[in-house]
């Protein structure tokens, strides 16, 4: 008698997480790449409209960050007490979507998850710009933005190195070797897509161009056989990477000194707040790119019914940790710290920080209903709630412990500028700005990984 | 240059079968190509296992020393030591975190670097493109290429018995 054991993989049918007309190789190919290489045939209105919005936007970024490099650092509200404002937040609540892609996309990937496989291309994607966009605000940040290569170490006449020991210095190489990092896993997983645009394209300039990036893959079985060990293996590294990155980012709060800083819970706890703005904004992307390409056949209500409950789940533990705040400050017996916590809770900040709880803890609450996760529209709004919340969260962790630390006398407030409002608006303009010109080069869906859910589903119905 | 013989199929089901048939026929398999990976296809044709993931091993965790010997510890405890409370100067627990990250890209750049040069690529141009059909290997049609037999007779065998695994089209072609 033989028996077979899958450990943690549950054997659900691939067939949930594609509509009929979804389960055709033919059909996949033609719905995917059309966009791209039919251009004629499709539509770009609503694109442009995007494109154009998030092109003002983003030149009003670069209006906001050559008046920055020319006044200086003061045309924020950053103060002698509140030094860090609206750019550190930025920068945290941008790893935390940038960190995001790739979590999901190798952790599904390790995990078996089908699922995956319409969702991480677009994921991954996100990841690289998040990410990229995240790396120029600590820069922006710095008093003289022109030295920021003194993070690196290099010869000088000087002679001095980085300070290896500072949270800082970890930043900028867990940041730099995860960009790198997700630049690979990206591509190596567009190889094959890049494979069939070129033999779908008709277009010499197509032709050329993706076929020059596809590097000459013929989908033997052999490259097939190396392509899913290297893929794999990626992954498995890729989780690690990202844990470790986001939790720098919690110890570049969590080494400080500072009442409400110096916690150990910071680094699991940045870490899953990441994980929770990322599938909130995976699901506002996953929306969005599913009724622009007209994607409803391979990214269905299934999908945002998973992608809630994960989010739920992080909504949880996300309660979990501020309850833990509260509970450290109460029972370490410092007084700073409990001082912190009455301020959080009802000091200047404190309608904020209501807001705060409302969006990442009660809000999520409602995709305990089976009805509201399957509703796109529902599961839509509540993440963009998320996001929001998320970036209070940011915000006011910055913002709280700086404006009511040790000392009472140096207790100060913060006061956005118009640069500080601008800068954030612009940031998210240029995330849109690049998202949109990927979604118009390549595909926002993966065309192989989508075929081999088909195959699985295929060979689920042959199997006797 | 080998004589080959191409068989075009629907169905990775069909492949698969033509290719665990094929072994007991003694027709030598040479490669399968199809769109996306095929479950169970990769043990006719992968006669030796891979290195990507030693070499990723080796490369990981040589950045990894690199970063610690000659990035850390040479800077902060050779090169340029100073005494900042009594700290030691070689604060391992702090240098993790660089040899980490930096080791996890060393070993994804070699992965990759290994991924190219195992399968031969880039390669842009190759003689399997210049095939009629060859373009649906990446869309929708499952290829199995086996050694063309020299002798007339054993080789219309072949062709023939392709035919009736179900292939579509059979192409005899000079790789």
């Amino acid at each position: 008698m033989t028996m077979t054991v899958a450990i943690g993989v549950r054997s659900e049918p691939a067939e949930r997480w594609t509509t009929p007309s979804g389960r055709d190789f033919g059909a996949v190919n033609e719905l995917i790449t059309a966009p791209l290489l039919r251009r004629g045939s499709w539509t770009w209105k609503a694109w442009w409209i995007g494109f154009l919005v998030s092109l003002v936007l983003t030149l009003n970024m670069l209006v906001c960050v050559v008046w920055l490099f020319l006044k200086g650092i003061g045309v924020w509200g950053v103060n002698s007490v509140v030094v860090w404002g609206f750019a550190m937040a930025n920068y945290v609540w941008w790893i935390g979507i940038g960190n995001a892609g790739t979590l999901i996309s190798s952790m599904l990937l390790i995990a078996r998850q089908k699922w995956r496989a319409s969702t991480n291309r677009f994921a991954e994607a996100m990841t690289l710009f998040a990410a990229a966009i995240a790396g120029v605000f600590p820069i922006l940040h710095l008093g003289r933005p022109l030295y920021f290569y003194w993070l690196t170490p290099y010869p000088n006449t000087m002679t001095v190195w980085p300070q290896w020991r500072s949270a800082l210095i970890w930043d900028f190489w867990a940041i730099l070797s995860y960009i790198l990092f997700s630049i690979i896993f990206f591509y190596v997983g567009l190889i094959p897509d890049l494979a069939t645009l070129r033999d779908r394209a008709k277009g010499g300039f197509a032709r050329g161009f993706y076929g020059a990036l596809a590097l000459g893959w013929r989908g033997s079985a052999r490259h097939w056989h190396r392509y899913e060990i290297l893929h794999l293996t990626l992954a498995c590294l890729g989780v690690p990477l990202v844990v470790s990155l986001h939790s720098v980012v919690g110890m570049d709060f969590a080494a400080s000194l500072m009442p409400g800083w110096q916690e150990t819970i910071f680094p699991p706890y940045f870490v899953v707040g990441a994980m929770y703005s990322g599938f909130a904004m995976v699901v506002c992307l996953a929306a969005l790119v599913r009724w622009g390409f007209r994607l409803q056949p391979v990214i269905t209500n299934e999908h945002f019914a998973v992608m809630a409950k994960i989010m739920l789940a992080a909504a949880i533990i996300m309660g979990l940790s501020y309850g833990t705040e509260w509970f450290n400050a109460w029972y370490d017996g410092e007084r700073a710290d409990r001082s912190f916590v009455i301020f959080e809770l009802t000091g200047a900040y404190a309608p904020l920080y209501g807001a705060l709880l409302f969006c990442n803890l009660v809000a999520p609450q409602l995709f305990w209903f089976p009805a509201i996760r399957r509703n796109i529209v529902a599961v839509f709004v509540i993440a963009i709630i998320i996001n929001i919340g998320m970036w209070l969260e940011r915000i006011l962790i910055v913002w709280n412990t700086l404006s009511h630390d040790y000392l009472p006398s140096s207790w100060r407030l913060f006061f956005p500028t118009i640069w500080d409002w601008l800068l954030l608006f612009g940031s998210l303009g240029l995330f849109a700005l690049v998202f949109l010109v990927f979604v118009r080069i390549f595909p926002a869906v993966s065309i192989h990984e989508v075929r081999g859910l088909i195959q699985e589903q295929i060979d689920e119905e042959e199997a006797p | 240059m080998t004589a080959v013989l191409l068989a075009e199929f629907s169905q990775a089901r069909q492949l698969r079968n033509a290719a665990r048939a094929a072994g007991r026929r003694n027709y030598r398999l040479l490669d399968a190509f199809t769109p996306h990976h095929v479950e169970g296809l990769s043990e006719f044709f992968v006669t030796r296992s891979s290195r990507i993931r030693l070499i990723m091993f080796i490369a990981g965790f040589g950045v990894a020393a690199l970063a610690y010997g000659a990035g850390e510890y040479y800077t902060a405890v050779i090169n340029y030591p100073y005494n900042s409370g009594g700290r030691p100067l070689n604060a391992w627990p702090a240098f993790m975190l660089v040899p980490f990250a930096t080791g996890i890209l060393g070993a994804s750049v070699a992965g990759l670097a290994t991924f190219l040069i195992e399968n031969g690529l880039p390669r842009l141009h190759h003689p399997l493109f210049a095939i009629e059909g060859f373009e649906r290997a990446s869309q929708d049609r499952f290829w199995l290429m086996l050694a063309r037999p020299d002798a007339f007779a054993e080789r219309q065998d072949a062709i023939d018995w392709l035919r009736q695994t179900g292939a579509l089209a059979v192409h005899e072609v000079d790789t």
